[in-house]
């Protein structure tokens, strides 16, 4: 019975941020990104639909479900189809792991605010997946059978291998501090703004930054889809929802990355001041809710800084990007793990 | 090799070859045009009214007492698109001749303005309308009774041309 419960704790859970993520996240992602990106050139955006044109992103979406779903001749039809589908399944499944609040305690039940409850390598599980994330869009690339496509299918996993090593190695001083891999713990030990990892870790918080820029193939770093050079790259010959679902899954891996540099840099759901200043009791709902809009608004900030970078930066060229990758941020990134450990065990 | 080196890393400064200060530096110049006056016109709503040299839909001069055209054909035939059909006929007033039919096909009209140019009675002028919709071919064929507007709605096209033709 037990198994029962926890089950559809879950499937609930499941439903309401996959909810959440893809109404909001996403949705108000692309609505975000046409705002922001007519504010920077003196335009006003989408205005139409709905109020401040909120509801542009349905309308979009519900356009790309009526066009004509079409797969090239001479496309690998099997891995055509699958590709988008890898691509944003993985970026919806990393939200798994993520805590959005504090545990809250009801009666003597306490409930993770978490799909999977507190899993003991939450990270290493996001950083698994998201490197899954780099099949859809290869796959893309390679099925579609089109030259452009495949360069930007390389692109991507060329990409993925230089930044991958340099974010994971940035983020071994978070875990050096923490000493635990799994989320709740990491975040449990940034409860007030002066013990916020950023503040111990700004060059690591840099390096995890730009190789985020990189894994969610955002400018500067939008190499794979390229429009001038690739003509769109990995999506050039996708069209109706399936190119809709990359487009999906591009504003949920940006939320994604926004969520983990908050969770491991800052504080994640923690409020920047003790929630006991506030008057609220550690495990209470109310405490919850708080912990959950400070989450969300953080969160939001960053995507607000993907957006707005991704309107002031050019992107970089192919050798500039390998060059930045391996010979900068690699060194810089193996020099934080060194300087956090010395500073780790002379505080010892 | 002798060509003069002119390298990314021989033109940059120490903190310029960071990147980073010079990202931010552009990052500000974003964020303050972000809260600057906007350019964008809200077409519907704020209609934009063109001045007199804009040459918008040909339409035929009606003065009080009747049309300008004595159908010449001069339009017709200087037509470059051939969207202009006239037929002529006589009546009993002083100005003999009238366009018993006068027809320009809007879709294949390219706004040129040869036929207000050549015009000797300066009765088919450039007019300001500029948003045309039609939902047929048949609809496209503007007639008469489309064209004919009145002196008092297209003076300054006729001012602008009196200055400037």
């Amino acid at each position: 019975m037990d198994i029962i419960w926890t089950l559809l704790e879950a499937l609930i859970k499941a439903v309401v941020i996959l909810t959440l993520i893809l109404l909001f996240a996403a949705a108000l992602g692309v609505w975000a990104e046409r705002k922001i990106s007519a504010w920077i050139q003196n335009r006003i955006g989408p205005n139409r639909v709905g109020p401040f044109g909120l509801l542009q992103p349905f309308a979009d979406v519900f356009k790309l479900f009526m066009k004509e779903d079409l797969i090239p001749k001479a496309a690998d039809k099997t891995f055509h189809r699958i590709a988008p589908i890898i691509t944003l399944g993985i970026a919806i499944s990393v939200y798994a792991v993520i805590p959005f609040a504090g545990d809250v305690q009801i009666g003597d039940k306490v409930y993770h605010m978490g799909i999977a409850p507190d899993l003991n390598i939450g990270i290493l599980f996001v950083l698994a997946l998201t490197s899954v994330g780099v099949y859809g869009i290869t796959l893309a690339g390679w099925s579609s059978n089109n030259k452009y496509s495949l360069l930007g299918g390389l692109r991507s996993s060329a990409q993925m291998i230089s930044y991958e090593l340099s974010m994971g190695l940035a983020l071994v001083g978070v875990l050096l501090i923490a000493g635990s891999l799994s989320l709740n713990d990491i975040v449990g030990k940034q409860d007030v703004i002066w013990r916020w990892n950023v503040i111990f870790q700004p060059l690591g918080f840099i390096l995890f930054l730009v190789s985020s820029f990189a894994e969610t193939n955002r400018t500067p770093f939008d190499l794979p889809e390229a429009e001038p050079e690739l003509v769109g790259g990995y999506n050039t010959e996708y069209s109706g929802m399936k190119f809709g679902m990359f487009f999906l899954a591009e504003y949920a891996n940006m939320a994604t990355a926004s969520a983990i540099m908050v969770l491991l840099y800052f504080g994640g759901w923690q409020l920047p001041i003790p929630a006991e200043w506030l008057g609220l009791q550690q495990g209470s709902i109310s405490l919850a809710i708080v912990q959950f809009l400070n989450f969300m608004l953080k969160i939001a900030l960053f995507v607000f800084f993907f957006i707005w970078v991704r309107w002031t930066v050019p992107r970089f060229r192919y050798d500039q990007l390998m060059n930045l990758g391996w010979k900068v941020l690699l060194p810089l990134a193996l020099l934080n793990v060194l300087l956090t450990a010395i500073g780790i065990w002379i505080l010892k | 090799m002798n060509i003069r080196k002119n390298t990314e890393a021989e033109r940059l400064n120490f903190w310029e070859k960071l990147y980073l200060p010079e990202i931010a530096k552009g990052m500000g110049i974003t964020f303050r045009q972000m809260f600057k006056p906007k350019f964008t016109r809200q077409y519907p709503e704020e209609v934009w009214i063109p001045t007199g040299s804009y040459r918008g839909r040909p339409v035929l001069v009606n003065e009080d007492d009747g049309e300008r055209c004595i159908a010449c054909g001069l339009c017709s035939r200087v037509c470059p698109a051939l969207a202009i059909e006239v037929q002529a006929a006589e009546t009993e007033r002083e100005k003999e001749r009238y366009p018993v039919k006068f027809e320009i096909n809007m879709l294949r009209c390219i706004y040129c303005g040869f036929c207000e140019e050549v015009c000797p009675e300066e009765a088919i002028v450039m007019s300001k309308d500029y948003d045309l919709v039609f939902t047929s071919q048949e609809e496209a064929i503007l007639g008469k009774d489309k064209l004919l507007v009145h002196i008092s709605k297209l003076q300054d096209r006729l001012e602008f041309l009196r200055q400037y033709k």
